[in-house]
């Protein structure tokens, strides 16, 4: 006999809610660093206006986890998955956030011819992207493997992040005309290796609802 | 862990040929809040009868194995019976005060164990009522009817009545089902206080209850006990999937 149908339904519900959030961030950022790469104004403010619809979805994912521990009373993998699923929406939004300032990056420096070619800061935004995904992957299959998997790719985008560092460091001890937009890349660098540090919490947050263990990943 | 006050050791009871638990063993702390959960039948109550021996009144009960009371074992025949239920205390689901004044139920036990000076009698009765956070309520009306106050306030009548006799261990079956959102944090606020002095046992249907009061939960299911730990740990990651699908509500 199947006992809390409704409140089963409810917590069915939330995880659509979550992935629904989760895509739209992957979006973001995939546009921000599309944006900055083709020094794109209209698709970056797109990013910035969109971002109101990321702010809303948090907001109705808080509203619905609070009802359903008011309503509720959730406990044991009840009540992970709900604490899990605030964590990992605050998690989604400050990528937004940050997919957001990488697009007032592409605005700032739109006028001015790019120092370089952008190779790495694409890269990592690609490996940011993936682990993204996959840690929606592993939250949507409670996968535990996946998500520990996906945060060890951390690693990647930290090192390609010292890597644009000390080559922006370059170009600026070579032409302080470049310091400006060298900082500027460099935030957007920063911001990606931050997206990467949340997608790896959401993996701690799913080991967290799965096992009830919580374990540093990365 | 704090030291056991009670020990629990391959504790099997039946009525007649229904066996109502299994194999039951259990350390319960000294000065620690721990709550007995599972559904109806369960046999969580049962448990708590057999910690005061009440189930030496219903007929056809058999009970086996050993629960030691500060090492010794209350299943013993020379063990007095009287002063155990003075030692280990009950509160029950109804309040159940008797039919007489405020004052005349919390001095009813230490009249009968011996007591007959007034002062000493009216010392109890305030330290009681004191004790069970109602002296404030009641001391207006220590004369009238015990009956005739609310269902919060006669359920700490009980509860000051068992202080009276100066117990060890309190035993609470459902002490709060039968009272309002009110009554019951104050009796839950009163659980608290009480804990610092008694060991306390209580059985309790509502799962935020047992996580908000106890320190310590056991979880029966058909007269096993399936799992035994710190509450928090059995609330947010119990071990055992039946534990997790009692608490979560998705049963049977």
């Amino acid at each position: 006999m199947r006992t809390r149908t409704t409140f089963d339904q409810a917590l069915s519900e939330l995880k659509e809610d979550i992935l629904r959030m989760g895509f739209y961030v992957e979006e973001s950022i995939s546009q921000a660093v599309e944006s900055l790469a083709k020094q794109d104004v209209s698709l970056a403010q797109s990013v910035i206006d969109g971002d109101v619809l990321i702010d809303n979805q948090e907001t109705l994912i808080e509203d619905k986890c609070m009802k359903l521990i008011a309503t509720q009373q959730p406990l044991a993998k009840d009540l992970r998955r709900i604490a899990a699923g605030l964590m990992i929406t605050t998690d989604l939004e400050r990528m937004a956030d940050l997919a957001c300032d990488i697009a007032k990056i592409t605005r700032r420096i739109a006028d001015q011819p790019l120092i370089k070619p952008l190779i790495d800061i694409p890269r990592m935004a690609e490996i940011a992207q993936k682990m993204v995904k996959e840690s929606l992957d592993a939250y949507v299959r409670e996968d535990v493997q996946l998500a520990i998997s996906m945060a060890k790719d951390d690693d990647l985008v930290d090192s390609l992040h010292n890597q644009v560092f000390r080559e922006l460091l370059v170009y600026m001890m070579e032409n302080p005309k470049n310091i400006n937009q060298a900082t500027a890349l460099l935030f957007a660098s920063r911001h990606l290796e931050r997206i990467a540090d949340h997608a790896t919490n959401i993996g701690e947050r799913i080991v967290y609802l799965v096992t009830g263990e919580r374990k540093e990943l990365n | 862990m704090a030291p056991a006050k009670i020990s629990v050791k391959d504790l099997n009871l039946y009525y007649g040929d229904f066996q109502a638990l299994k194999n039951v063993n259990l350390e319960v702390e000294e000065n620690q809040v721990t709550a007995l959960i599972g559904p109806s039948g369960c046999g969580k109550s049962t448990f708590l009868r057999t910690l005061n021996r009440m189930n030496d009144l219903i007929e056809g009960v058999r009970v086996d194995g050993a629960i030691l009371l500060d090492g010794r074992d209350i299943y013993r025949p020379e063990e007095d019976v009287v002063n155990l239920r003075k030692r280990v205390g009950m509160v029950f689901q109804r309040p159940n005060p008797f039919p007489m004044s405020v004052y005349d139920n919390i001095a009813y036990g230490p009249r009968i164990h011996g007591t007959r000076n007034k002062r000493k009698l009216d010392e109890i009765v305030e330290k009681s009522l004191r004790a069970a956070v109602l002296w404030d309520e009641v001391q207006d009306r220590l004369y009238k009817s015990a009956l005739g106050l609310s269902g919060g306030q006669q359920q700490r009548v009980c509860i000051a009545r068992l202080l009276a006799v100066e117990p060890e261990v309190l035993l609470m079956d459902e002490p709060t089902s039968a009272l309002d959102p009110l009554a019951t944090m104050k009796i839950e606020e009163l659980i608290q206080v009480l804990k610092k002095e008694y060991t306390i046992i209580i059985v309790t249907h509502n799962m935020q209850q047992a996580a908000r009061v106890s320190g310590v939960t056991a979880f029966f299911l058909s007269g096993d006990l399936i799992e035994y730990g710190n509450t928090e740990t059995i609330f947010t990651k119990p071990t055992d999937q039946r534990t997790e699908d009692y608490i979560t509500g998705r049963f049977g």
